[in-house]
């Protein structure tokens, strides 16, 4: 049986956290306010780029292989959560539970295989 | 920490609350703390292994120069550029300083001596680490601008590539504790070596997934020699580029705080946690949590000397690390873990 209310603590940290964060953001704002070293210009607000306005816009075209990585990811995260809980019942699925998981990964190591044959996994 | 508020006269419901706020403070403030103090040690032993001084200034022995770095930021102005997306620019920052605290509510400093006692700690923890990368992505976006894109997308991949093979080895742990719960994980490391090493590092099988866990923990958050996130040759200060005053402060914290998790973890999976390093009944007299707090220190340590001396790598040479070598290997150590565990603990030959 799960233990619920173990979780509040963490809820409740949460709610700290998030309230100190956000303290930490917005209190050095109100206090630039009032020492006076809040002074914004046109020069200042525009972004970074070495000394000249920048060209064009910065969310331009990426590698696509930064896709791929997030698809790998996905599948690999994926098999990662059937594996938890697996991984603490082992004494009661047996030797069926390990063949069957064994089965999984080796089809999984095959779709890894593909991958890397393919070329998906390399950066030049 | 309950009966205590509750011999103050307080009912059951109130002592419960205000022992609860206490420690989470117990954690936060300290943990807050340990980060200012942390940075100045890096700085200390990276200085060192240069033949420098390092900070020595500020305070005795330049023990306050983080105080001081943190009292500047704070007075420092804002700066939220007119290009940016203003809620998201501000929101990065609080996400991942809100992440790195909240995975040390499940982490145990002595036995009992837990905030959260939930039954799937190791899991929260991962789950809790994984959101970091929001926190990355969203201000690359958000400041809208070419060096922070770049990097955020550069740490993205990072991240999510050497968090597969973290979790598998995670798996493997939890395959030979049989739990996820990170005090019976502990417990399971209990003069777990030839009968008086207390930790897994002593166990031939696990041995080898200690570096690739403590490798992978140097990418995961972002450290040299994978810190391709903030080569400052090809991208200024990285996704940090367009913050200032405190908003640019927790990422630095947020990112210690992650460093040390993940010198906890590595001690909590490998080294046996808050038991002494030897199972010798003198050696637990000294308080658990000062064993723990030793092992985090050393891995720190661990994590300053990497720095000052090993060269950064390549993007390419990250990736192929992290998805042919690491990823194959823990998926074989998986196999291989858990075929084990069959043959000598559960049931031998069918």
């Amino acid at each position: 049986m799960v233990d619920l209310s173990q979780y509040l603590p963490i809820l409740l940290f949460l709610g700290i956290a998030v309230v100190l964060s956000t303290a930490f953001v917005f209190l050095p704002m109100g206090v630039s306010r009032l020492t006076g070293s809040h002074k914004p210009d046109a020069e200042k607000l525009s972004e970074y780029e070495c000394g000249f306005p920048a060209f064009e816009d910065s969310r331009g075209r990426f590698d696509v292989r930064f896709y791929l990585v997030a698809i790998s990811f996905i599948i690999f995260d994926l098999e990662a959560s059937f594996l938890f809980p697996w991984a603490v019942s082992l004494e009661y699925t047996g030797w069926t539970g390990w063949g069957a998981m064994m089965v999984f990964l080796a089809i999984l190591g095959l779709g890894l295989a593909y991958e890397w044959k393919k070329g998906a996994l390399d950066w030049e | 920490m309950t009966e205590f508020f509750q011999s103050l006269g307080m009912t059951y419901e109130w002592a419960w609350f205000v022992a609860t706020i206490a420690g989470i403070l117990l954690i936060a403030l300290p943990l807050m703390l340990a980060v200012a103090m942390i940075i100045y040690v890096d700085r200390k032993v990276w200085a060192a292994i240069n033949l420098r001084r390092g900070p020595n200034v500020v305070g005795p022995f330049g023990l306050l120069q983080s105080f001081a770095d943190g009292l500047k930021v704070f007075l420092q102005e804002t700066i939220i550029p007119s290009a940016a997306n203003k809620g998201l620019f501000l929101i990065a920052p609080i996400i991942t300083f809100t992440v790195a605290l909240i995975a040390w509510a499940v982490i145990p400093f002595n036995s009992g001596a837990v905030l959260a006692d939930i039954n799937v700690g190791l899991l929260y923890i991962f789950a809790v680490s994984s959101l970091g990368v929001y926190g990355v992505v969203i201000s690359g976006w958000a400041s809208n601008s070419k060096y922070p894109f770049f990097s955020s997308m550069r740490a993205a991949a990072q991240m999510i590539s050497y968090e597969v093979s973290i979790g598998f080895i995670i798996v493997c742990v939890v395959l030979w504790a049989d739990s996820f719960h990170l005090n019976t994980i502990i417990e399971a490391q209990r003069g777990h070596g030839l009968g008086f090493i207390n930790g897994f590092i002593a166990n031939p099988l696990l041995f080898p997934l200690f570096f690739m866990f403590f490798i992978s923990a140097l990418a995961e958050t972002q450290r040299v020699p994978f810190d391709l996130t903030e080569a400052e040759s090809e991208l200024v200060a990285g996704y940090q580029t367009e913050y200032s005053s405190m908003s640019f402060a927790l990422f630095w914290l947020g990112e210690y705080a992650n460093i040390l998790l993940m010198c906890a973890l590595t001690a909590i999976l490998f080294f046996g946690g808050w038991l002494p390093p030897f199972d010798w009944e003198p050696l637990y007299l000294v308080p658990g949590f000062v064993w723990f707090f030793l092992k985090i220190f050393f891995f720190f340590f661990c994590f300053s000397w990497v720095m000052a001396t090993v060269p950064r790598y390549r993007y390419d040479q990250l990736m192929r690390l992290g998805w042919k070598v690491f990823l194959p290997l823990s998926l074989l150590f998986v196999a291989v873990i858990s075929g084990w565990l069959m043959f000598t603990r559960y049931g031998g030959v069918a």
